[in-house]
């Protein structure tokens, strides 16, 4: 399962490095995104700065949407899809290389968008370490949701619209979870629970959803 | 299963475990006696719901308001049932040993009902808000519970609707409830803590405790019953005509494979 | 077990259309049959069937020892399907292509170098991006994928198409390589003569059902299966 993760994970990686799709698209969306919210609130930076978290997070979300669907078209393109089907991989491993695919991307968009948001938001990136955990732990939820509706909206004609509708209410506590850890770390959100609280629900999202995908992805591969 | 079939299997896969009422292969066109009972006895308890709700005393702080207690619990607890029977029919057709079409129609029936009684839950609620917070709507921990768990469903009920063959349609949408029914946890404690405590105002506080007297739980309790009769009715209703729908498919099957092999003369 | 694949009856359902609609069909070990049949007759669900992409919904079949009703994925690592498309990751280079299938297929020996040679992909093309290739260089890639691999049953969609002169000829020898050193081949194909000379023997499908099986099919089957009455009210 490891092996056939890592082989997965590798090929998804080594697509996404040749066709620059993430670098020339994907990242430059999600620093629009960030200057657009400047725009539609009041620069007075005093309204970025405290709803910085919120934002980022907002912008990770969208981005996350993308790369999964991206994910997604890869393989429904020209019989990828049969041969997967074919190849006698483990569905559990291919499960888990895209998902780490996707976690490995959201990742380095994160840091980047952690970058903007210093940048252009005026945030004090104190308590990194707390702001790293809630990054792994959100963006493996994300990632294994993301790939799990994926695969249950795959081989729809209406996969782009019902991806956002499956996905997003189902995220709502990743969103919230990882906004609250983060402003907890940054000292933005005043009296709050722990970020400990925070991160432990982000676990379990991530472990729910990992488990869930390696059982379940094998009979929903079956589908066209 | 047996070796000799080659057709005959794949219609009768269905109804070998599947009907709970109708005894015949078609299932009758109008509801059974049990049915029936049910839908008089919904029919009744709602009745007398609604007259006990307009009879009851309208309180200070909310004035006629104060009534909705007859509805507003009834409906929210009829909707945490529909899904979880979707959730609970969605296991058995997983269940290899309990796997029929008739759990994948009750899980289907159970949610588009679940969805309906969430839209009335989100519609009574925010009625109930405007006039007890002055607002329609506030980020109330339940009322943001509902109003996802309506999103969720809705796209439970999105992906159903996306043509695909029986068995893919019933395994696709038994995994999505799954995952549905285990995010409802994890948003709940996520809206919580994040609601309750920024402002300390939750239904569990604005609801008239102190003057909760015994007709207004009464009505409360008979409201309960009414929705859930209602909802047991609806959805006997609901998976009964689903049932006919694909008996109408499965029999033209037969006939498809022959005129499938008519082609053959043709060419 | 010689016989490769042993279908009785078999139906299977695109949606609910029986695009097969109880196919009878034996095929020993080492022969290369050539399916015909018209546009629409079901030649690529029969391929997809074997391979162990579409489900088997009725009557019996057996591909490779493997029971395709209880079980169709165990069969799956051992055939080879060259499908309409070519299952080639469009940003990838060929050889990215060849080693990323052939590792997924944990084939024994791969030897990709001597796979690409065989179908003329050596040199410049082996380092191309996928995308940039032609629909012949893309069917001889597929091509090189199965060969790669390594399968026991060969299932090819109409092979011959997109291919020039050059490459047909290799095909052909492939195919006869291929079975002399005991692999078995089935393939669809509308180019009679050129099937029709690397065959030993063929079928004609039409309407989801075999309409002149040869005569190793009635030495196994009582007779032509009826539909059976399925029950409904």
């Amino acid at each position: 399962m490891w092996r056939d993760a890592l082989l997965v994970a590798g090929k998804d990686l080594r697509i996404e490095v040749r066709s620059r799709v993430a670098t020339n698209q994907v990242a430059p969306f999600a620093l629009l995104v960030l200057v657009l919210f400047a725009f539609a609130l009041d620069p007075d930076r005093g309204v970025l700065t405290r709803a910085a978290a919120g934002l980022f997070w907002v912008a990770v979300l969208l981005s996350a949407l993308l790369a999964v669907q991206r994910a997604q078209t890869v393989e429904s393109a020209e019989g990828t899809g049969d041969a997967l089907r074919l190849s006698g991989l483990d569905p559990a491993g291919i499960f888990l290389g895209k998902a780490g695919a996707v976690v490995v991307q959201l990742l380095a968009l994160e840091l980047l968008l952690g970058v903007g948001v210093v940048v252009l938001y005026g945030v004090d990136p104190s308590g990194w370490a707390t702001l790293a955990a809630t990054a792994v732990a959100a963006t493996m939820g994300l990632a294994a949701a993301g790939t799990l509706y994926g695969a249950l909206a795959a081989g729809s004609r209406v996969r782009e619209t019902l991806l956002p509708l499956l996905l997003l209410p189902a995220v709502a506590p990743v969103l919230i979870a990882a906004t609250r850890a983060s402003e907890a770390a940054l000292g933005t959100g005043g009296l709050d629970v722990a970020s400990g609280d925070w991160l432990a629900l982000l676990s379990v999202f991530a472990v729910v959803y990992v488990a869930f995908g390696v059982v379940a992805f094998g009979p929903l591969m079956e589908e066209q | 299963m047996t070796t000799e079939t080659s057709t005959s299997d794949i219609a009768e896969k269905d109804r070998s475990t599947g009907d709970p009422s109708g005894p015949g292969p078609i299932g009758p066109t109008s509801g059974g006696p049990l049915t029936l009972s049910l839908g008089l006895a919904a029919m009744v308890a709602l009745g007398a719901t609604l007259v006990l709700g307009l009879t009851l005393p309208a309180t200070v702080e909310q004035g006629d308001y104060s009534r909705l207690i007859a509805i507003h619990p009834g409906v929210a607890w009829a909707s945490y049932i529909a899904f979880g029977m979707t959730a609970l029919a969605s296991v058995l057709w997983l269940w290899p040993r309990t796997r029929s079409g008739h759990w994948d129609r009750v899980a289907g029936a159970s949610a588009e009902i679940g969805v309906v009684f969430t839209a009335l839950t989100l519609a009574t609620g925010s009625i109930w808000g405007r006039a007890t917070w002055g607002v329609w709507w506030v980020w109330d921990a339940r009322l943001t519970l509902s109003a996802l768990m309506l999103a969720l469903y809705l796209g439970y009920l999105a992906l159903r609707r996306v043509p695909a063959s029986p068995d893919v349609r019933a395994r696709r949408s038994a995994v999505t409830a799954l995952l549905a029914v285990t995010v409802v946890p994890l948003n709940h404690f996520a809206v919580t803590w994040w609601r309750t405590l920024h402002q300390g105002r939750s239904m569990a506080q604005i609801d008239p405790g102190n003057d909760l007297d015994g007709a207004f739980i009464g009505a409360m309790l008979l409201g309960l019953l009414a929705m859930t009769l209602v909802y047991a009715w609806l959805l006997a209703q609901r998976v009964r005509v689903a049932r006919l729908e694909d008996e109408a498919e499965e029999a033209t099957l037969a006939q498809a494979i022959v005129e499938r092999r008519r082609e053959a003369a043709v060419v | 077990m010689d016989d490769v694949v042993r279908l009785r009856s078999a139906v299977c359902l695109l949606g609910r259309f029986p695009a097969l609609a109880g196919v009878d069909l034996v095929v020993p070990k080492g022969e290369t049959l050539l399916v015909r049949g018209a546009n629409g007759a079901g030649k690529t669900t029969l391929l997809r069937a074997l391979a162990g992409l579409v489900p088997v919904v009725g009557g019996e079949a057996q591909v490779l020892g493997c029971d395709l009703r209880r079980d169709r994925r165990a069969v799956r690592r051992r055939v080879g399907l060259l499908g309409h498309s070519a299952a080639l990751y469009d940003d990838l280079t060929v050889a990215d292509n060849l080693r990323f299938w052939s590792r997924a297929a944990r084939s024994p020996t791969p030897d990709l170098a001597g796979a690409m040679a065989r179908l003329g992909l050596d040199g410049r093309l082996a380092g191309v991006p996928a995308a940039r290739l032609s629909a012949g260089q893309r069917r001889r890639s597929a091509l090189a994928v199965l060969v790669a691999r390594s399968p026991e049953l060969w299932l090819l969609d109409e092979p011959h198409a997109g291919l020039d002169a050059a490459g047909r000829d290799v095909l052909d020898d492939l195919v006869r390589q291929v079975t002399a050193a005991g692999a078995t081949v089935v393939l669809a194909s509308h180019e009679l003569d050129r099937a029709a000379a690397l065959a030993t023997r063929s079928v004609t499908v039409a309407g989801g059902r075999m309409v002149d099986d040869g005569a190793c099919v009635s030495d196994i089957v009582e007779g032509p299966s009826q539909p059976e009455p399925v029950h409904v009210a």
